[in-house]
């Protein structure tokens, strides 16, 4: 699987920077032989992995014929299943959702993980009571902490409907109303992937030079104005590689939204994996269901791709 | 003068304390709070669930971990097999044996991509990242339905195949970097001494590289135990892991709000554990290498 050669031409930039010491002097150039010698020893992990490529292939092979559980009658047709998931306002459906559910999620998380990170990186009681706790939400096993939601979630007992009624507000219906769906599992992903956002900049906060920040203050600069030249700057490669990895997980996302509400109430939460799952395995479509997919890592591809640019840039600018 | 000076300066930083530690403690209620409201909910009767205003103070029972261990529980509809713990049993096997199977090829690897400049290396190391970032149904559509076909299809060896997909990129890419931070010097005397690349490896890169093998060793232990979806599809009945195991508990018939709360407890319990050991390495671990602390 090719899959994110994308994110990884900029990680591979990222590697080029620091070169593996790597002094072919002493390792490889003690004799012909020692030539094949790296290939030799990844060649394990490449066998254990690497047979994960035909089903890769098979799935392009798939969404391209009327395969499907029920009639597994193959006839090649070509890219038919694509204009027809094009023509098809289901798919859209499912774009748009996948879309606003990774767009929203990671949004709020970047503020939020933002105002955790620097809240910690000061010096107080609760900052050093807290900072070991952050890793809890992000711990737990997503279907596990979704499952915890969907407990204070429910419209009779659940305690989230009696925080409310303190103001005023009665029967919230949470994931069983398409109003309040969305709004339901982008609140289980804030709350279960903030703290990976708020780690890596907390991460990067405190890798932070002094002697510009103590100049800064030394000038006279307001706390805001160092906050947006310089701690916001400084801070991009962190904030880059924390919304890489979570927006390629969230426009992936399946534990969230299958363990609340499968997808429904409707198709309202039916995002590319979701749908793909249900196309394939509930309606036995294992040809639509592929192409789904086929899509889905296309824009995970061409996204990292446009992402890890930006990072390379964004480190440029650093050095 | 100085001292009315430094009064307001001590005023200033003692009001910046406090807007700190009030903010602090708003984020960290809805951060905690589930945790804490499931955790009492495990122990609670099945009434002091079901009442309105939800209880905070309650009597403590045991029922609920009774209720998801016991193996068969007969239910007004019928019997609902709820074999809790060989979920926690099989979750235990399976990620273990896949950690195992990832570390004795994966750090051989992490070391060959990490230390020597070979033609294809970056496309190789890549290929590895890519599982990480694949989204899952690409691939396990076609292979749920190889596996029923060569008969991998819920079963052990099938699970811990595929749980290489989550192991393996992981234990490459965090070693990958903590060996490019292990000195070349050593390991250049080393073989100017004469010792093999084999012997150096062992003992002179290998201890060297034991944090990076720790960091690994958990983040990619914790990521398989938290994995759903392939179990999901590939592993029906027999080889169920906690996760998948946990949704049993939703019935068509009702949420069983205790249960469920006792069965994400107990899932969670190790990986907290985990964590605890895991701290120093998360932000290193978590990035794949791409922030170093």
């Amino acid at each position: 699987m090719e899959a994110t050669k994308a994110s990884h031409s900029a990680a591979a930039d990222g590697s080029e920077k620091r070169p593996p010491v790597t002094s072919k002097k002493a390792l490889a150039g003690t004799g012909g032989r020692k030539k094949y010698l790296p290939y030799l020893i990844v060649l394990p992990a490449l066998v254990l992995t690497l047979p994960v490529l035909v089903p890769f292939i098979q799935s392009i092979y798939y969404s391209m014929t009327t395969y499907s559980l029920t009639n597994p009658v193959k006839h090649f047709i070509w890219f038919e299943n694509y204009v027809w998931l094009f023509t098809d306002p289901e798919f859209w459906n499912s774009v748009r959702v996948s879309f606003v559910y990774a767009g929203t999620s990671v949004g709020i998380e970047l503020l939020l993980g933002l105002l955790i990170a620097v809240l910690l990186n000061q010096e107080t009681l609760l900052s050093k009571i807290f900072r070991p706790l952050l890793l809890l939400p992000l711990m737990i096993a997503p279907i596990i902490g979704t499952l915890m939601w969907k407990l204070m979630m429910s419209p009779e007992f659940g305690v989230l409907n009696y925080f409310l009624s303190f103001f005023g507000a009665r029967n919230f219906q949470w994931a069983s109303a398409a109003k309040s769906a969305m709004f339901s599992v982008v609140m289980i992903d804030v709350w279960m992937f903030t703290p990976f956002i708020a780690l890596i900049l907390l991460a990067g906060l405190r890798s932070m030079p002094a002697p510009p920040f103590e100049a800064a203050m030394v000038d006279g600069a307001s706390r805001w104005f160092i906050f947006k030249n310089l701690t916001i700057p400084m801070l991009m490669p962190f904030i880059i590689v924390a919304v890489v990895f979570r927006l390629i997980d969230s426009l992936r996302q399946f534990d969230i939204i299958f363990g609340l509400t499968k997808g429904g109430p409707g198709s309202t939460l039916m995002n590319f994996q979701v749908s793909a799952y249900t196309t394939a395995f509930t309606y036995t479509k294992i040809s639509d269901g592929s192409a789904l997919m086929m899509i889905n890592w296309l824009i995970v591809y061409v996204i990292s791709m446009f992402l890890v640019k930006f990072w390379r840039k964004s480190q440029d600018r650093l050095s | 003068m100085a001292t009315s000076n430094s009064n307001s300066r001590k005023r200033k930083i003692f009001f910046q304390k406090l807007v700190v530690n009030i903010l602090l403690l708003v984020c960290f209620a809805f951060l905690l709070f589930p945790v804490f409201w499931v955790t009492s909910m495990a122990f609670k009767s099945h009434d002091d669930i079901l009442t309105w205003p939800p209880k905070f103070v309650f009597k403590p029972t045991l029922e609920n971990f009774q209720n998801i261990t016991t193996a068969v529980r007969t239910y007004r509809v019928g019997a609902v097999s709820s074999d809790f713990l060989k979920g926690f049993g099989n979750s235990l096997l399976v990620t273990t044996s896949a950690l195992v199977l990832s570390l004795l090829t994966g750090i051989p690897a992490a070391y060959a991509l990490g230390r020597f400049r070979f033609k294809g290396r970056n496309d190789i190391a890549f290929t590895f990242l890519s599982f990480r970032f694949a989204p899952e149904l690409l691939v396990i559509i076609p292979i749920y339905l190889i596996f029923q076909k060569i008969g991998l299809y819920d079963t052990f060896f099938g699970l811990v195949w595929v749980y290489q997909l989550i192991t393996m990129p992981m234990v490459i890419w965090i070693l990958m970097s903590y060996f490019e931070d292990v000195s070349v010097e050593l390991e250049q005397a080393s073989l100017v001494d004469g010792f093999s690349l084999f012997h150096t490896f062992r003992r002179i890169i290998l201890p060297l590289a034991k944090p990076g093998i720790a960091a690994a060793s958990l983040l990619a232990f914790i990521y398989a135990w938290n994995n759903f979806i392939f179990a999901l599809i590939l592993g029906s009945s027999k080889v169920q892991p906690v996760t998948v195991s946990a949704l049993k508990f939703i019935t068509a018939e009702k949420l069983r709000y205790g249960d469920i709360a006792a069965a994400c407890i107990l899932a969670a319990i190790p990986i907290l554990i985990l964590s605890l050991y895991a701290q120093r390495y998360m932000v290193r671990g978590l990035s794949l290498g791409a922030v170093k602390k």
